[in-house]
Formats: structure tokens, C-alpha cells, sequence
């Protein structure tokens, strides 16, 4: 019933003896590794082969867009938390959704009634933002 | 349909819907509330006067339903053997049209009196479980092994949805007077009462941080409610923020005891722990003390008490009151529950910790609270002191050392919705005169007032023939039996330092000379209601705390697993 220590699975890479476990991070070692290689070369590449002209509009954090500079204080519309807030309701539901729908046939009925209870919940949620006057756009 | 049948079966769980009952009526009745109010926002004008008695009519209705009415066991239904259907029904419906008379002789609102109404029917659920389940089955699960109910879970609910029903109470007033319109606060309420229930009865650490966050996200938010007053925001944030470390370090504990044991279930890292020596238990210790800071957090222990006096001064007075009765009381059901029962076997790594967490908490509280200006800040200190006396009951890590805190928790929830309560009618309009100095001569502009005040607080400060007595003396027992000494000293020694606050607050009310401006004290009946039951609890359980003793005794913590009890001590 309770797990057991048990002597870990090893194999051999190089000279060195790693555990099947630690082994499985060796991938994502290789991985890390080749993307900063990717991105090194490619800078490199560029600064080989680019021209060098520098003016004062390429200093600026985007070219094109608004200006970054502004006060600090500037007021962000209490809309866009709603909406924030409103699309974290839904994502959070897709996410739950999904891997539901995979295996719908494994839960029968007692997963769709689960199911149903969630979206009921959620679904009072929006229920009582567009009671509040959320949804409208003023 | 390939990968369906690939994949194994899913297990469903075990449930016992009885066992449910009071988590179903808390949270389903949280979310029909929101329904209700999100369909229906104003009543027609000719029946909304009829509409709050009647629901308080129907929730006795709801309360005999829950409660169950047949058996022996069960006060109600043993009425119904003695008497027969007719008179009961007959005496039903009386008792239906006295609380409908006394709902709209309080003026009671109708969001108020649902919430009660719902807490009270989990009330009468407990009463059930108790009496029906538990004396006869013991101790079991409810929900698979995630969800376990025992004397301990069900005195934690039951004194939850009691402290409900006072707060909706005094909530009904207050933001009425203060202007607070919307459903919200006791939805709110409903939810983190709900999470509090799981919290007490998790046999699961993944259940326990699901219900902690529950309980936590509904309190900040009720914290910030007051949306004109800064104090009131600043609460919200300020808990918020801190609450949010908290979480984060409970949730590491969890994932470093994980690693330790293999398993979140609490019934299974008990299996593992008593059957097992670890030859490196240094994850072991990392989740233990991870874990003891999360806890200590939300128990507002020292040094993890830094949001206490902020919160509770900020937060809307009722909502403190809620704070300092639920919030504390499942924190230190969780506590229990994760480091007594199924840490046990290493006790002696733990309970030195909680020794230095108890004695720092002690002297902070009662040291810190004494050059305090506010009655709120001045309480909120008080009830870091009250925290540590707890802290001094779990320290101890016996059947008598639980049933102490247990106590504590009964005893200390009721003083705090009684002091809270006097407060919330004091401060006025916009909670502004909480001052001390506010508090003075309270004796001649509201002597009965301040007759319940005086009582809280010498319950507070563990004066003879009040509840605050018995609870320290059984939580100082306790830590003598267990053989702490010099906690126990120190415990006793910081009761007299903070008795001294206390004493200053009661001659100040007496002997002051109060402001001759200031406003007319309001004191609504249903705020009446709550100061009233709090001080018979507060006196009754004084005088006479045999009963309250007897249940505490039989409210010990269980797991169980595969139709054995794993029990303390055995």
C-alpha cells in the first residue's frame, strides 16, 4: 500500500552511472543547450552581415506604437480587469472541458452530471457579471 | 473510442451524502443565494415586508428537515414518540409563526435571514450527524478517503455555522448602516464557511489547501467590501498579498512532504510514518516547516502575524468578527489534523517548534496589545495572545491537549462575535470611533452595553465563572500533563500581563468621562440578539462547562482507514 524505496533504475551515459529519472533530464538539458546555441548563431550571423547606421528612432523600446513614456499614474480602464477576470472564467473552464471530452465514455453518467454541476457554477458566475451590467460596453 | 478503452476505469468515490449535508446546505445554499439575486433584485413593493418572516419560518422548516425527526436519539424526534405527530406538527407551526414574528420584529433583512437560516439548518445537520451517524458507525469517511467525519470535524462545523449565524446578524445592520447594498458579503461568508467545514474534516492535504483557499479568497475579498472607507481597501490588499505567501508556502510544504511520504493523504502519510524509518528525513523536516508556516500564518501565530493588526482594524468589524471566530477556528482544525494526528510519530521534531511559535505568539500578543490606541488593533493583538494559548494546547500533542484547543476554540470564537459585536454598534457610522478613548464612560451612555463588554473582556483576560477561564485552565492542564512547565508558566504569566489591558478598558468605561458629542449609540436588535447569545455561552460554558467538556473529550481527531480507526495515542 505505502510505497518502498526500491534501487533506482541506472544506465550508463558517457562514464558516469544516472538514474533513469535524472537520465529524462538529460533531454531537456540537450534541449536548453541547442536553443542557445540557435540564438547565438543567429545573432552573430546578423551582426557578420548587417550594416551599422544607428539614429535615434532605433533606440526607442518599439518603433512604431505609443510612446512608453507617460506618467506613472496613468489610469487603465476597470473594464479590461473584467474582461481579464471574465476570460480567466472561461480558459480555466476550456482546460477542464478538454480533457473531460477525451474521456467522456470512461465517466458516464457520473461525469456528465460532475460536468454539468461545474458549468452550472461558472455559468452563475456570468450569470451575476451580467447581472451586475458587466457585459455592457459604455 | 480507442484510447477510452486503453485507459483503466475510473474509481468513483464513496460518498455518504448524510455526511455532506452541512458542506451541501453552506455551499449550494451560497450559490442559490447568488442565483436567487442575480434573477430577482428588488421584490415588489407589496410583499417585500412578508418575505424575510416568511423565509425565517421556512428555514425552521429547513432546520427540522436537516435535523432529521424521527429516532430516539435526536431531541426532535424523541419529542415526536412522546407526543405524537399532531401536537409536534401543531408545536412546529408555532415555532414556525414566533420566529417569523421575530424576524420581522428584528426587521431583519432577507439576505440576512436566508444566510441564517442556511447555517442554522447546517447547524441542525450537525446535530444529526452527531447524535445519528457518529455515536452509533464512529468515526468515518464520507468522500472516498478524501473526506473524513469525526467528532472533531463536526464540533469545528457546527461552531462554524453558529458564528454564520451571528455575524449574518450583526452583518444585517451594519451595512445597512453603512450603506453596503448587494447580496455579495454573505454569499462571501457562505463560501468561506463552506471552505472552513472542508478544511475540518480534510483527510487530504490537496483538500485542505483546495478548502484553505476557499476559506482565504472569500475573506480578503470581505475584507475590502467596505468600498468607501481606505482602511477597509488596504485590509484587503494587505491580506491579500500576505495571505498569498502563506498559500505558497503551505503548497511547498505539501509538495516537500509529498516527496518525503509518497502519498497527500493524510491517512496513508500516517501509514507510512509509523511503519517507516527514514533513513533522511531532511524533506521530511522542510515540509513539516513549510507547512508550520503556512499554518501560522492563517492562525496568526508570531512571527507570521504581521497582517493581524492591520487586517483586523481595517476590515469591516463584523467581517473581523468572522475572521477571529472561523477563520482561526479552521486553521487550528487543519493544524491539528495534519501535525497532531498524522505527524505524530515525529513529534519531538515538531512540537519544539510550536513551543517557540506559542511563547513568541504569547508575549507578542499580550506585550504589543497593551500600547495600542484602538479597540480593534487593541483585539487583534488580543487574539494573537488567544492564538498562542491554542498553540500551547497543540503543543502538547495528547487527546487532553486537543479537546483543550477544542475548547479554546468554542470559548474564544463566542468572546470575539461578543466584543466584535459591542464594537460594531460603538464605532458609528464608517467604523471611525474605535479609539480607546471612544470606549470611555460607555458605562453612562449605554450601561448594558458596557455590563456585556465588561464580561467579554474579563472572559478574555480568564477571569473564574466565564468561559475564557475554563478553556485556559484545560489548555494549561494539558501542557502540565504533557510536561511542558515553562510554557505553561509562560502562558500564565502573559494571561495576568494581558489582564491588565483588559482591567484598563472596563475602568475606562466606568470612570471616564464620556465625549459629549459624540453620536447617539444605535444598538439594533438583532445586534442585541448576538451580544445576548454570545454572553450566555460565554457565562453558561463558565458555570456550568461540564457539557461543552464532555463533547470537546469526545471531539478527538480520526483517520480512518479501511474500516479501522487510526486513532492518537494508539
Amino acid at each position: 500500500m505505502f510505497p518502498r524505496f526500491v534501487q533506482p533504475k541506472t544506465s550508463q551515459v558517457g562514464s558516469l552511472f544516472v538514474s533513469d529519472f535524472l537520465r529524462s533530464y538529460l533531454t531537456v538539458g540537450i534541449f536548453g543547450l541547442v536553443g542557445v546555441a540557435l540564438v547565438g548563431a543567429f545573432l552573430g550571423l546578423g551582426r557578420l552581415l548587417r550594416p551599422n547606421n544607428p539614429t535615434a528612432a532605433k533606440t526607442e523600446v518599439y518603433e512604431s506604437g505609443v510612446d512608453p513614456v507617460g506618467d506613472r499614474w496613468s489610469q487603465a480602464n476597470i473594464r479590461y480587469y473584467i474582461f481579464a477576470l471574465l476570460f480567466v472564467m472561461f480558459d480555466v473552464e476550456a482546460v477542464f472541458i478538454f480533457p473531460w471530452a477525451a474521456r467522456l465514455e470512461v465517466y458516464e453518467v457520473f461525469g456528465l452530471i460532475e460536468m454539468a454541476i461545474f458549468i452550472f457554477i461558472l455559468l452563475l458566475g456570468l450569470l451575476y457579471a451580467w447581472r451586475k451590467g458587466v457585459l455592457k460596453w459604455v | 473510442m480507442m484510447v477510452a478503452q486503453l485507459l483503466p476505469a475510473v474509481e468513483r468515490p464513496e460518498l455518504i451524502w448524510e455526511g455532506l449535508l452541512p458542506v451541501l446546505l453552506l455551499g449550494g445554499g451560497a450559490l442559490l443565494l447568488v442565483l436567487f439575486r442575480s434573477l430577482v433584485r428588488a421584490l415588489p413593493e407589496s410583499v417585500a415586508g412578508q418575505v424575510a418572516p416568511a423565509m425565517g419560518a421556512l428555514s425552521v422548516l429547513g432546520m427540522v428537515l436537516a435535523g432529521g425527526f424521527s429516532g430516539t436519539d435526536i431531541p426532535l424526534g424523541s419529542v415526536v414518540d412522546d407526543l405524537g405527530w399532531v401536537t409536534y406538527l401543531i408545536g412546529l407551526l408555532v415555532v414556525m409563526a414566533v420566529v417569523a414574528w421575530g424576524v420581522a420584529r428584528l426587521g431583519l433583512g432577507l439576505d440576512a435571514t436566508l444566510t441564517a437560516g442556511l447555517a442554522l439548518a447546517a447547524f441542525s445537520a450537525v446535530w444529526r450527524l452527531w447524535n445519528d451517524r457518529l455515536e452509533i458507525d464512529g468515526p468515518m469517511n464520507i468522500v472516498g478517503d478524501q473526506l473524513g467525519l469525526d467528532g472533531f470535524s463536526l464540533v469545528f462545523t457546527g461552531l462554524i455555522a453558529l458564528a454564520v449565524v451571528l455575524v449574518a446578524l450583526l452583518l444585517d445592520g451594519y451595512l445597512r448602516r453603512e450603506g453596503i447594498d448587494g447580496v455579495e458579503m454573505y454569499v462571501l461568508m457562505l463560501l468561506s464557511a463552506t471552505g472552513g467545514v472542508v478544511m475540518a474534516s480534510a483527510n487530504d492535504l490537496i483538500v485542505l489547501f483546495l478548502a484553505l483557499e476557499t476559506l482565504s479568497i472569500a475573506v480578503y475579498v470581505m475584507a475590502a467590501m467596505h468600498l468607501r472607507r481606505g482602511e477597509s481597501q488596504e485590509a484587503g490588499l494587505k491580506y491579500f498579498l500576505l495571505g498569498a505567501f502563506a498559500s505558497a508556502f503551505l503548497l511547498y510544504g505539501i509538495a516537500l512532504t509529498y516527496g518525503a511520504t509518497g502519498s497527500t493523504n493524510l491517512i496513508a502519510i500516517r501509514g507510512f510514518l509509523d511503519s517507516t524509518t527514514l533513513v533522511d528525513n531532511g524533506l521530511l523536516m522542510g515540509g513539516f516547516a513549510m507547512l508550520l508556516v503556512g499554518f501560522g500564518f492563517k492562525v496568526g501565530a508570531a512571527p507570521f502575524h504581521a497582517w493581524t493588526p492591520d487586517v483586523y482594524q481595517g476590515a469591516p468589524t463584523p467581517v473581523t468578527a468572522f475572521m477571529a471566530s472561523v477563520v482561526k477556528a479552521a486553521a487550528f482544525a487543519a493544524l491539528i489534523r495534519v501535525f497532531v494526528v498524522t505527524f505524530g510519530a515525529y513529534g519531538s521534531d515538531w512540537q519544539p517548534a510550536v513551543a517557540v511559535l506559542a511563547l513568541l505568539t504569547l508575549l507578542v500578543g499580550s506585550l504589543l496589545a497593551i500600547v495600542q490606541r484602538d479597540a480593534k488593533r487593541m483585539l487583534a493583538f488580543s487574539s494573537l495572545g488567544h492564538a498562542g494559548f491554542m498553540l500551547v494546547g497543540v503543543q502538547a500533542a495528547s487527546d487532553e491537549g486537543v479537546a483543550a484547543v477544542v475548547f479554546y476554540a468554542v470559548a474564544y470564537s463566542m468572546m470575539a462575535i461578543g466584543s466584535f459585536a459591542v464594537l460594531t454598534v460603538v464605532s458609528g457610522v464608517g467604523d471611525r470611533r474605535t479609539g480607546l478613548d471612544d470606549l470611555d464612560g460607555l458605562a453612562q451612555r449605554r450601561p448594558a452595553l458596557a455590563l456585556a463588554f465588561t464580561i467579554f473582556l474579563l472572559a478574555q483576560a480568564g477571569v473564574p465563572l466565564t468561559a475564557g477561564f475554563v478553556a485556559k485552565f484545560e489548555v494549561i492542564g494539558a501542557s502540565v500533563s504533557a510536561g511542558s512547565y515553562w510554557l505553561a508558566i509562560a502562558a500564565m504569566v502573559t494571561a495576568v500581563i494581558s489582564a491588565f489591558l483588559y482591567l484598563r478598558i472596563v475602568l475606562s468605561m466606568y470612570l471616564g468621562q464620556a465625549d459629549e458629542d459624540a453620536d447617539e449609540i444605535r444598538v439594533p436588535g438583532a445586534v442585541a440578539l448576538v451580544i445576548g447569545v454570545a454572553l450566555v455561552v460565554t457565562v453558561g460554558f463558565g458555570l456550568v462547562p461540564g457539557e461543552l467538556d464532555t463533547i470537546t473529550r469526545e471531539a478527538v481527531p480520526r483517520l480512518v482507514s479501511l474500516g479501522s480507526a487510526v486513532t492518537l495515542g494508539s
